[in-house]
């Protein structure tokens, strides 16, 4: 049976050497079909790779739950004179600290954005009251210095920890950490550590954009409070814009990560009743992973789908090819059955003319579709250098700018049992058109 | 005697549409064992069509016909091939080898076709090699068809339909593209293997030809016309001596006539 099999592979192979242009340009379909299909996997897994990383870096074990500005004039708290007052306050966090079993640690946030000026030298950056916990929660590593300490929440320190940037921006010459202080609104802060570089996690509900970590400013909670207080005014086009709010995000750390789930829906429970306005906002990093991979999921099969298309094109030239073949081999069919082929030998031969043909076309594929994080680079440095010239990026290019396609190993044998799959599939019918000669006629065929 | 072939009035139709063609309209032939007919007619008188029944390559409207004992009329496709792979040698006017093979190759093709498709063993390429070298091509084997002669060609085709030991030989039109001295040497060949007890039919409109045989059948309007007992048989000898001098002289300094190819 084995040998069998090999003989039929090798007689196919020989009839397909015997016109090799013809053959390779046949192959040529199945080869780009296969590559394709590899190279948009590829590029999807890539992608997939990318934000999923982003939202790791949130951590799958948190909760995280962000004060939302409501619409405009819906919610006017008279007690606080005119201004807007809304999202979580201190006794939330204490509520929630103290009231779910599952909560391991709470860590408050209070955020803003302020000039930071050192000399001359000014930086637009986010100013995070925050407390020594934070650090760990954000995976955020110290270059130089130290991080916040109960020490400096107890005492209010005026004490500050730049992020990456910051202290490249404001300290172009000086070390940060040679007794400097720098100044953000009126308050003067002293520099204690300086923080290592640190990728961007995904954007949540209730903040800006992508959670950028570089542009950071770090004080202890309690400072924020004295120095900045819970009411900030911002000048408007008409008069000045005033906000009270305590707290701008509380971190929730849950022990298990079977619980995130369920713990997030006793947060949001326990929230509602004090917040009938719903002026904040529960984000799960755990559902954004789950929804990130469903949206894989269909970002490979829409990719897919395109790239299946090309191999069906594909599979049309060959069988184009096959049907002309038949036609141009009438007599040898004919032979053939006068010596004793029967039409199943036929078939046989045909399909695995066919299929050989297109199993040749999916390994050469597969060997370009290996290439592609390679190519892929390649193009993209081209791009970035002579399209694009190395201008300003936005935040999409940027991604694109830090993405890898990563070749998923199963689309390997997946675009192989495809290219095979082609062939069968478009080879059948020439082969069947093949066995059904009637042997008189085809022995005549001229 | 034993029969090797027997057809009893074999009838064969063509429907096409309005009109119904009867190719055969009953014809019963007896073949012996180590017979050697030569079925003549001219063009239309079903020669062709019997030749197609007995081949195995169609089927009889009506009638039978027996091979080696089998009934074959009725039999199925894939029956059908096994029979025409096991108890039928086909020979072609246009010798029909399959032109990217080697002689070995095509005379080994009838090999990978038996029944229960049995791999090609060592022993069975030897014998192909035997029988190349036995119909005079023992120098010849890794060559392909368009380097060969016709009557070559003709010799791998002999090669080949004695493969698989065939109970009849079919001939059609064996020596039609030869010019004489060849188709000498194609009949007597096939003169060999008929003394050996080989039970050959063939179709030739050559009356030349057909004196090789021990009968003629004359075919006519899809029935048998006559039947002739050939009673001095065509032998190599009279042959050569029948033929033009002029042919022989040629043939035999090398310069072929036109219609014989390269050697």
């Amino acid at each position: 049976m084995l040998m069998r099999m090999i003989r039929t592979v090798q007689l196919g192979l020989k009839s397909l050497l015997l016109h090799k242009l013809r053959s390779g340009l046949t192959m040529l379909g199945i080869v780009f079909g296969v590559f394709s299909v590899i190279a948009m996997l590829a590029i999807g897994e890539g992608a997939s790779n990318q934000a999923q990383k982003q939202i790791v870096a949130l951590g799958a074990t948190n909760i995280i739950v962000r004060s939302i500005k409501p619409i405009e004039g819906s919610t006017q708290d008279a007690s606080s004179g005119g201004s807007t007052r809304y999202g979580l306050l201190r006794s939330d966090l204490r509520r929630l600290q103290n009231t779910i079993p599952e909560v391991v640690s709470a860590v408050p946030i209070r955020e803003l954005l302020r000039e930071a000026r050192h000399l001359k030298y000014t930086m637009q950056s986010r100013l995070v009251g925050c407390t020594p916990e934070y650090q760990d929660l954000n995976q955020l590593k110290i270059h130089k210095g130290r991080f916040l300490s109960d020490a400096d929440r107890q005492t209010r320190a005026n004490v500050v920890v730049l992020a990456h940037e910051v202290a490249k921006k404001l300290f172009p010459v000086e070390d940060p950490l040679d007794n400097q202080t720098i100044q953000v609104g009126d308050v003067f802060y002293s520099v204690i550590g300086v923080t290592e570089p640190r990728t961007a996690s995904a954007a949540i509900g209730g903040s800006l954009s992508a959670q950028e970590f570089d542009k950071d400013l770090y004080i202890p909670i309690e400072t924020f409070r004295s120095r900045i207080g819970d009411i900030v005014s911002t000048p408007k086009q008409a008069g000045m814009d005033t906000e009270h709010v305590e707290l701008n995000q509380i971190t929730l750390e849950v022990r298990d990560v079977k619980d995130v789930i369920r713990t997030a829906e006793v947060v949001r429970g326990t929230l509602e009743k004090f917040h009938p306005a719903k002026d904040f906002n529960v984000v799960v990093p755990l559902e954004l992973l789950k929804q990130a991979e469903q949206l894989r999921q269909i970002f490979n099969v829409v990719l897919g789908s395109i790239a299946a298309i090309s191999l069906v094109v594909g599979g049309i030239g060959i069988m184009n090819i096959m049907l002309a073949t038949v036609t141009e081999r009438t007599r040898e069919i004919g032979i053939r059955r006068a010596l004793g082929a029967r039409r199943r030998d036929i078939i046989e031969q045909f399909l695995t003319e066919t299929v050989v043909l297109s199993g040749s076309g999916g390994v050469l594929g597969i060997a370009l579709g290996l290439a592609t994080p390679l190519a892929f680079t390649l193009i993209r440095d081209f791009t970035l250098r002579f399209v694009l010239d190395g201008g300003d990026l936005s935040d999409t290019s940027k991604m694109f700018q830090e993405m890898q396609p990563v070749v998923a190993i199963w689309s390997l044998p997946l675009a192989f049992g495809i290219s095979v799959g082609i062939g069968i599939l478009f080879g059948l019918y020439p082969a069947q058109a093949a066995a059904k000669l009637d042997p008189i006629e085809a022995l005549r065929h001229e | 005697m034993k029969l090797a072939a027997q057809v009893i009035d074999l009838q064969k139709h063509y429907d096409l549409g309005p009109v119904v063609v009867k190719a055969l309209r009953g014809v019963s032939i007896d073949f012996p064992e180590g017979d050697f007919v030569a079925i003549m007619g001219s063009s239309g008188s079903g020669k062709s069509t019997l030749l197609n029944l007995l081949g195995g390559l169609d089927r009889p409207t009506l009638g039978k016909y027996i091979l080696g004992g089998l009934d074959v009329s009725q039999m199925s496709d894939t029956q059908l091939s096994n029979v025409r792979n096991q108890r039928i040698g086909f020979i072609f006017q246009s010798y029909n080898l399959i032109t990217q093979y080697t002689v070995l190759e095509n005379i080994e093709l009838p090999l990978h076709y038996r029944p229960g498709h049995p791999s090609v063993s060592a022993a069975d390429r030897k014998r192909c090699e035997e029988m190349a070298i036995r119909v005079g091509l023992g120098q010849r084997m890794d060559h392909r068809p368009f380097q060969l002669s016709g009557g070559q060609q003709q010799r791998v085709a002999i090669a080949r339909a004695m493969m698989n030991e065939p109970e009849i030989i079919l001939a059609d039109e064996a020596t039609g593209n030869l010019d004489s001295v060849t188709s000498t040497e194609i009949m007597t060949l096939l003169r060999n293997l008929n003394d050996e007890g080989r039970t050959i039919i063939m179709v030739t409109h050559e009356p030349d030809i057909a004196m090789w045989a021990k009968r003629q059948i004359v075919m006519r309007d899809g029935v048998v016309f006559k039947e002739i007992k050939n009673e001095v048989r065509t032998t190599a000898p009279t042959a050569f001596a029948e033929s033009s001098d002029k042919a022989f002289v040629e043939h035999e300094l090398g310069n072929k006539p036109a219609g014989e190819g390269k050697h």
